[in-house]
């Protein structure tokens, strides 16, 4: 170190070279700052993500773009901060369109990564659904708009070898998105293309050709799930002084997935009926609620009105309303109709589409046919949700781990290893 | 870095963009396709340069385009029925142009006109105190082909006020090159020391020490430097350099030639907001009388050393533009991003070089100072804000305009000045200011005992505000609106975050998506569908765009908001739902209209052949 200095991380005394990046002058003494758009030998921190907010002598400012001089104050790890950094990702999703099962980056995402690492479940954010592009026009390239998180990378670090740039800012404010420029594309090598798809953070920018055929490389944030089982315990039937709890589930707009993941658990299924009580669900066929129930388990968003009708019913016959699963949360795959006009996406499955019968010219429609709504919202958007399990779908072992905790009024935590699905 | 013969020959890219706007009415794909082979750049980066201005446009904006005011001050007077007129008149809706590409009507942010709304800028010319009768005859002239010059307004100054005589500083009688004739006698140390011990400092609302920056500047190995007005007006409710511009240009310039020669730079430039064209020709005319008494060129004439050429450069319409970062990129010809502030622009500033960024009334203050001489400057307004202070006025009150007052009125002194009516709500400092009421009536506007930044943001209870906040001084930029009690806070408050949604630069997630969720919430709140879940909702989520925003559009975006929640309370809470499992802005009958809407029209399509 040619210039030690002595700056102050959360109230501990650490010694760094004069002039330093925060984020790596932390790094090389082993406190971690979080950050997405800011990568290894970057001539100039991009500051654009916002990820690596933290407090510089009481300043709030991005460790990225902050160098640090001797006897400064820097605090990272406060409540606050921890949420306001867990807030702008929230933000990046709920501001893109990000469908992680469908994503060819998924695995390989370093948002997805942070998600996980800052125990994302839901978005307080509501989802923005905006419609965005989808750009197959270059040669080799995609640019996958909905992913895009505007960290500037590629606009800065791809150029053509006479300098021009491929990857351009268009529009401001919400509307702002990056633009690739056709002509400059096709000047790249092989090697650059790929090049600029791995400095894209998330799965914005594709090489075509490379998607199926190819796969991304070792999955950066695999590690290996540990099949942890839930048995339940005697002494947790014992505690049931006012006789089971009561459950019910149902699917809204989903694909039944989560529900069957309910039923992983196997002969375990056994010990749970000794605890709990199903009511209104697939599982048991009670179509109404016949009681109030303890806890409420809701899969798939609300696509339409019975949807909408099923899940208020739930807000009030449940005490406590759990969502489980990618599309209660948040849509998933069926909100991806939400960038289609409705009336495209009638025409396309009943009478323009491969599968209708030719000559077909009805939309199904009846009083007692549910009407299709305009969006396919997230559940936290029509009633209050007390508690979200992410997935596509949730592990077993993760949801029943959960329900019981709730149940029984214990603390929980998930590991990092349980919730991750990629 | 971009390689600098690049970047030197695109400092005119906008200029040759303003060209293609104004002669062809749009800039098309096969223009930025040329654009892009001329200054060797790809196209989709100029597209993206176009699309960041709000004045230039990819489609036709017609022969005639109007730009109609839709900030709250237009709202509160005539803007509605100003444009149904518009629409009327012309026959279409605004956001389009007529099949004859004659008119093209379109709505913009505030225009600098605030004190005589309702106005609209028609190709570029001020058209001012709008009327539905106005509007009449201003079409059907424009379409008899009367020339615009001729029926355009040319904004007032609307000077409603001074301080007594000898404490005059910026409206004072104004005789060209006085002052300059003492830079014979001053070294550029002599200046800087002058402008130090003046203790003036960045009027545009940052209040940067001005001597500090001219120092920073100067101790700058780098030869060549260069010196930026900022003539970017663009924060909502003010218009002060609009009327020193027009009122005093020749002291301005003055202004400037004194901060060349302090700082050694020998260019300088006046970055002008489109929206004040019209003053563009009284700038170059100034400039070139200048030139021609040999105030400005070679060896002027007050140091026979010194070299300083003043330049304009006209603005495209971006209100972060006022941002000295952003404004410096802009000039770069690139999107008016700003940075990431790696570098002050004192160290590398306009092409790489040490730049001096001072707002028009900072600049015009220096001549001022040397011609009364800082013991004097010293006895006027208070001790940490010596001088006196431009404040403009709009809103509720009789007199709206300009006032020049010294640094120190009580505001509820100010409130009687301006003549306000029922005073209620005040907007201090435009939309990125704070929102004020009668617990602030005993303060001063002055620099003095100011607190932390952050700490006015922290209270939670209006009486412990009240009490903290009583000796701390009011610091002003200049912009000061002013609602009576009948007007709706909350729309003020939309038409803020409207404001920001359309102006945020677009690269920090906060900032981008931040306030446009805001937006939505305020709509809740407004819809009567709010419970007090979505209130502390608004307050976390404004602190969030607070703490992590990249530069200070974003960061103060918010202030107006949490302040106004702060000392309103009731204006948020009346019909605030109780507090609800369910979400009322959702609506089964909305959602499902659209269905309903093409079961029918599928229905009387297809179902005939059934």
């Amino acid at each position: 170190m040619d210039n030690p200095i002595n700056i102050l991380i959360d109230g501990r005394n650490y010694q760094v070279e004069k002039g330093r990046n925060l984020v790596d002058a932390a790094k090389e003494n082993g406190v971690y700052i979080p950050t997405l758009c800011h990568f290894h030998n970057q001539e100039h921190a991009l500051g654009t993500c916002r990820i690596c907010t933290v407090n510089v002598n009481g300043k709030f400012t991005t460790a990225c773009t902050t160098k640090v001089h001797e006897g400064m104050e820097i605090e990272i790890n406060t409540p606050e901060l921890i949420d306001t950094r867990k807030a702008l990702i929230e933000m990046l999703y709920a501001e893109g369109n990000h469908f992680c099962p469908s994503c060819e980056k998924s695995g390989n995402c370093d948002m997805q990564n942070l998600g996980y690492d800052m125990g994302l479940t839901v978005s307080r954010f509501p989802h923005v659904f905006s419609d965005k592009i989808v750009d197959f026009n270059p040669k080799r390239m995609i640019m996958e708009s909905n992913r895009c998180i505007l960290c500037q990378r590629c606009v800065d670090e791809v150029k053509t070898k006479d300098g021009y740039r491929v990857f351009s800012f268009a529009q401001r404010g919400v509307k702002t998105m990056v633009k690739i420029d056709y002509e400059q594309e096709e000047k790249l090598s092989e090697a650059e293309a790929i090049r600029a798809m791995n400095i894209c953070p998330v799965g914005a920018i594709l090489v075509k050709g490379m998607i199926q055929e190819l796969p991304f490389g070792e999955r950066k944030y695999d590690l290996s799930g540990k099949n942890k089982n839930v048995t339940l315990k005697k002494k947790y039937v014992e505690t049931l002084d006012k006789g089971k709890f009561i459950v019910a589930t149902t699917s809204l707009a989903g694909c039944f997935g989560c529900h069957m993941s309910l039923l992983d658990i196997d002969t375990d299924l056994i010990d749970l009926i000794d605890v709990v009580e199903f009511n209104k669900s697939p599982l048991t066929d009670i179509k109404t609620f016949t009681k109030q129930c303890d806890i409420g388990l809701v899969e798939g968003g609300c696509a339409n009105s019975e949807n909408i009708h099923v899940l208020k019913e739930f807000r009030k016959k449940c005490d406590i309303l759990v969502v489980f699963g990618e599309c209660a949360i948040m849509g998933g795959i069926p909100a991806m109709r939400n960038f289609v006009p409705l009336k495209e996406c009638l025409e396309e499955a009943y009478i323009h589409g491969l599968t209708s019968e030719i000559g077909a010219n009805v939309i199904p429609n009846h009083e007692d046919i549910p009407k299709l709504l305009n969006n396919v919202y997230p559940c936290n958007e029509i009633v209050k949700v007390d508690y979200f399990i992410p997935g596509c779908p949730p592990n077993a072992n993760h949801i029943w781990k959960v329900v019981k905790n709730i149940l029984m009024g214990e603390e929980f935590s998930i590991t990092h290893e349980e919730f991750k699905y990629d | 870095m971009e390689v600098i013969k690049n970047t030197t020959n695109r400092t005119s890219l906008l200029n040759v963009l303003w060209d293609i706007q104004k002669k062809r009415r749009h800039i098309s794909s096969e223009d930025m396709v040329k654009i892009a082979k001329e200054f060797k750049m790809s196209k989709m980066e100029v597209e993206g340069i176009v699309s960041f201005y709000h004045f230039f446009h990819q489609s036709d904006v017609g022969k005639y385009t109007v730009y109609l005011n839709n900030a709250i001050i237009s709202k509160i007077k005539n803007h509605k029925e100003v444009k149904e007129a518009f629409e009327h008149e012309v026959g279409i809706k605004f956001g389009h142009i007529t099949a004859d590409k004659m008119f093209g009507l379109f709505e913009t942010s505030c225009i600098g006109l605030s004190d005589q709304e309702t106005a609209a800028l028609i190709n570029y010319r001020a058209f001012t105190n709008l009327t539905s009768e106005k509007v009449k005859s201003i079409i059907s002239q424009l379409k008899s082909g009367v020339a615009i010059d001729e029926i355009a307004d040319f904004p007032e100054d609307n000077i409603q006020y001074t301080p007594s005589k000898n404490k005059i500083v910026f409206f004072r009688n104004y005789e060209p090159f006085s002052s300059l004739k003492k830079l014979e006698d001053n070294s550029p140390e002599a200046i800087i020391e002058l402008v130090k011990n003046a203790k003036l400092s960045g009027r545009g609302g940052a209040f940067f020490p001005t001597g500090l920056k001219w120092e920073l500047c100067k101790s700058q190995k780098e030869p060549q430097k260069y010196i930026i007005c900022n003539a970017d007006e663009g924060e909502p409710g003010t218009f002060k350099d609009r009327v020193l511009m027009n009122k005093l240009p020749g002291l301005l310039l003055e202004g400037m030639i004194m901060a060349g020669y302090a700082v050694g730079a020998s260019k300088g430039y006046i970055y002008l907001r489109a929206e004040y064209s019209y003053l563009k020709e009284k700038l170059e005319q100034t400039i070139s009388e200048f030139k021609k008494q040999a105030w400005l060129g070679k060896n002027i004439k007050a140091n026979k050393t010194f070299d300083f050429e003043i330049e304009i450069f006209m603005g495209a319409g971006a209100y972060v533009c006022g941002e000295e970062t952003a404004l410096i990129n802009s000039m770069e010809g690139k999107r008016g991003e700003p940075t990431t502030k790696e570098y002050f622009p004192v160290e590398k500033g306009y092409l790489g070089k040490p730049t001096v960024v001072n707002n028009v009334e900072t600049l015009c203050a220096v001549p001022r100072i040397l011609e009364m001489g800082v013991d004097k400057y010293l006895s006027i307004g208070t001790k940490l804000t010596p001088g006196t202070k431009l404040m403009s006025v709009s809103g509720d009150c009789k007199k709206p305009g300009i006032y020049e007052i010294e640094w120190g009125m009580k505001l509820k002194d100010f409130l009687k000045l301006i003549e306000a009516e029922n005073p209620h709500y005040i907007l201090y400092n435009g939309f990125s200011g704070e929102c004020l009421s009668e617990a602030d009536l005993d303060r001063e506007i002055s620099g003095e005992n100011l607190l932390a930044d952050h700490i006015q943001f922290e209270f939670n209870d209006p009486i412990e505000y009240a009490r903290k906040m009583r000796g701390v001084g009011l610091r002003s930029g200049g912009s000061f609106m002013v609602f009576n009690k009948d007007r709706d806070l909350l729309q003020i408050l939309k038409n803020i975050s409207d404001f920001f949604v359309e102006e945020s630069c677009g690269v920090c997630v906060p900032c981008r998506t931040g306030n446009f969720l805001l937006n939505k919430k305020i709509n809740k709140v407004i819809n009567r569908h709010a419970d007090a879940t979505d209130l502390e909702q608004v307050k976390e989520w404004s602190n969030i765009i607070k703490q992590s925003s990249r530069c200070g559009l974003g960061k103060t975006s918010t202030n107006c908001l949490l302040t106004a929640m702060l000392k309103f309370p009731e204006d948020f809470e009346k019909g605030l739902l109780a507090e609800s499992d369910f979400n009322h802005t959702f609506n089964l009958e909305n959602a499902t209209a659209e269905y309903n809407a093409i079961i029918n029209e599928i229905e009387s399509t297809y179902g005939q052949s059934n």
